[in-house]
């Protein structure tokens, strides 16, 4: 019990902050890049994503080890996980549309930028790479969109003051982000020492 | 459309296989124990039923979220989403241009002439959609209340910081010793959407009123509230917000407002009045006919009109009279039905009777030709419906 635990807690602290989706595995940098610039679309999105990432990490989980896996068919799972990725997004759009209106306008802009996303595909494929079970899944999916949030809400508090700060102009605007990434990227591999096994 | 593309994948995927049957032999690896032998026909079995199946139960799945929880959409609403400007400003009071599209569609009260940046023609688009009828709304401009730039005024202190005056307020509430007036580090011009206001050289932004929209971004932005929005007829306005006493305004500033009283005298209609050390312009009662301005001592009523040129009737008067009852200083004079005369020791260039006119009789003003040019275009397309 102890240890199972202790590899849940590892798997998430893991994910957010030794295996930075952003940080260390340079993925998503699409949707790091352009929705970093305000704070309130940034919480928005990480809340988004952390939700989609967990429930396609679920879901995925079970069609990959009740039907995929006995089937023998587990090449497929870079098309069937896009799949089934698409069409949760697709459904939860619908669904959240009518149920709550209100997140809708708040959240929904960003599920469609969602669909088709490189982080979201990830965790489920790396899921199933690691023979992860169903709950170090779910915390798998968990600790990458605490990372991806904390990436977002870091990068978007920066890029806030850069607003006032006197950047010379050639590097203005993404040149300057780009930089400001790598030095956290480059804070971030003082995580890796974090877990020694 | 998502099955369809599944099924298409699935045809792709099957196609693929018997391309490189050769090379299934070996080990496909991510988390696939490499194998001796795959038994093909097993495997394409099991690929093309999974996909099948997958395909089936995502596309029942969301064509019945579509149906038990669909939102009925009116098409209007993207119809009007179409012809807003989309600047996303909140000129019209909504979070965004969905949320006026929306309201404007589905709430018959609310009028379709809100959006500011998109002007007479977008009213006239949204009107056209949801069936209301567009009633002209006066443009409106930003207005800057101060005209003491850095040349004309004091300073209490060197301000080094950030160059953007809402930093510069937290230092002490600026560096200007008047504290209503404009601290010219140019922050209205970086929040202008489009683009319409620029710094001059004393530091004193300037508006462009061809670009204004009347959006109150800039209103918003302004930390001293210097910065008001006002109608485009109006365009006599005492430029100052110093509630200072005259003596103290005098020390601060070159040209602000120290409440003297001589435009109270000299206004025949009773426009301005003065309350908490400062002259404010009634914008209902001003006729904007510019004679408190020459008065002024030091200089702090604006005059937005560009030149006063004297206005003059031509052969086309119909003697309406309608010019000497908007006449704000009964230059027109004339009986009915006979061609009317503008007394030119009178008349004061504001430009009223010009805009007034139903013939487009009146020549001579600064506005006459925008005023000919927008009649012209109305007939043009009064002509081509008929």
């Amino acid at each position: 019990m102890h240890s199972e635990f202790t590899k849940i807690f590892e798997l998430i602290i893991a994910a957010s902050l030794i295996n930075n989706f952003v940080f260390t595995r340079f993925l998503g940098l699409c949707i790091f890049f352009g929705v970093s610039k305000k704070m309130e679309t940034s919480i928005g999105m990480s809340i988004t994503f952390t939700a989609v990432m967990m429930i396609s990490a679920a879901l995925s989980w079970v069609v990959f080890h009740y039907i995929m896996f006995p089937l023998d068919i587990v090449f497929l799972k870079i098309i069937v996980f896009i799949g089934i990725v698409a069409g949760i997004v697709q459904a939860s759009d619908t669904i959240m549309r009518k149920v709550a209106p209100g997140l809708y306008y708040k959240l929904g802009i960003y599920l469609a930028l969602i669909s088709t996303n490189c982080i979201i595909l990830a965790v489920p494929l790396i899921n199933a790479g690691e023979h992860y079970n169903f709950i170090e899944s779910l915390a798998f999916g968990l600790g990458s969109g605490i990372g991806f949030a904390l990436a977002l809400i870091i990068m978007a508090s920066i890029r806030e003051k850069l607003e006032l700060a006197d950047v010379p102009a050639p590097f203005r605007g993404m040149p300057m982000a780009f930089v400001i990434t790598g030095l956290i990227a480059l804070a971030f591999t003082g995580f890796s020492g974090l877990i020694t096994l | 459309m998502f099955n369809g593309s599944i099924i298409k994948i699935a045809v792709i995927a099957a196609s693929l296989l018997t391309c490189y049957a050769s090379a299934a032999y070996a080990g496909v690896g991510g988390g696939v124990e490499a194998k001796e032998y795959v038994d093909f026909t097993a495997v394409l079995k099991f690929t093309l039923i999974f996909l099948a199946g997958l395909a089936a139960v995502f596309g029942l799945g969301l064509a019945f979220a579509a149906k038990r929880f669909s939102v009925k959409v009116d098409p209007r609403v993207e119809q009007v989403l179409d012809v807003l400007a989309h600047a996303h400003c909140g000129a019209c009071g909504y979070a965004g241009c969905e949320q006026y599209a929306e309201a404007v569609v589905n709430n018959p009260d609310v009028s379709p002439n809100f959006c500011t940046p998109g002007g007479a023609k977008c009213a006239e688009a949204v009107a056209l959609i949801t069936g209301k009828k567009a009633e002209m709304r006066e443009p409106i401009f930003a207005r800057i209340m101060c005209q003491g730039g850095w040349s004309k005024s004091a300073k209490r202190f060197k301000y080094e910081g950030v160059e953007d005056c809402r930093a510069a307020v937290l230092a002490g509430g600026g560096d200007k010793s008047c504290i209503y007036g404009c601290l010219g580090y140019g922050t209205c011009s970086r929040v202008c959407p489009f683009g319409a206001i620029t710094m001059n050289a004393d530091r004193l932004p300037v508006v462009d009123m061809t670009k204004c929209t009347g959006c109150r971004k800039c209103e918003a932005a302004c930390p001293k509230k210097v910065i008001e929005v006002l109608p485009a007829s109006k365009a006599v306005i005492v430029a100052c917000h110093s509630k200072d006493k005259g003596i103290d305004v005098r020390k601060h500033c070159q040209v602000g407002c120290i409440a003297c009283g001589k435009c109270v005298k000299v206004c025949p209609f009773d426009a301005p009045s003065i309350s908490n050390n400062l002259s404010r312009i009634d914008l209902d009662k001003c006729k904007v006919c510019s004679m408190c301005v020459s008065p002024c001592p030091t200089n702090a009523i604006v005059d937005f009109i560009p030149h006063r040129s004297k206005a003059f009737i031509t052969d086309k008067c119909i003697g309406c009279l309608i010019c000497s009852k908007v006449c704000p200083v009964n230059a027109p004079a004339g009986e009915l039905k006979k061609k009317h005369d503008i007394d030119a020791a009178k008349c004061i260039g504001c430009g009223i009777c010009t805009a007034k006119c139903p013939v487009q009789a009146i020549d001579g003003t600064f506005n006459a030709i925008e005023v000919f040019a927008v009649a012209a275009a109305k007939k043009k397309k009064k002509a081509e419906a008929a």
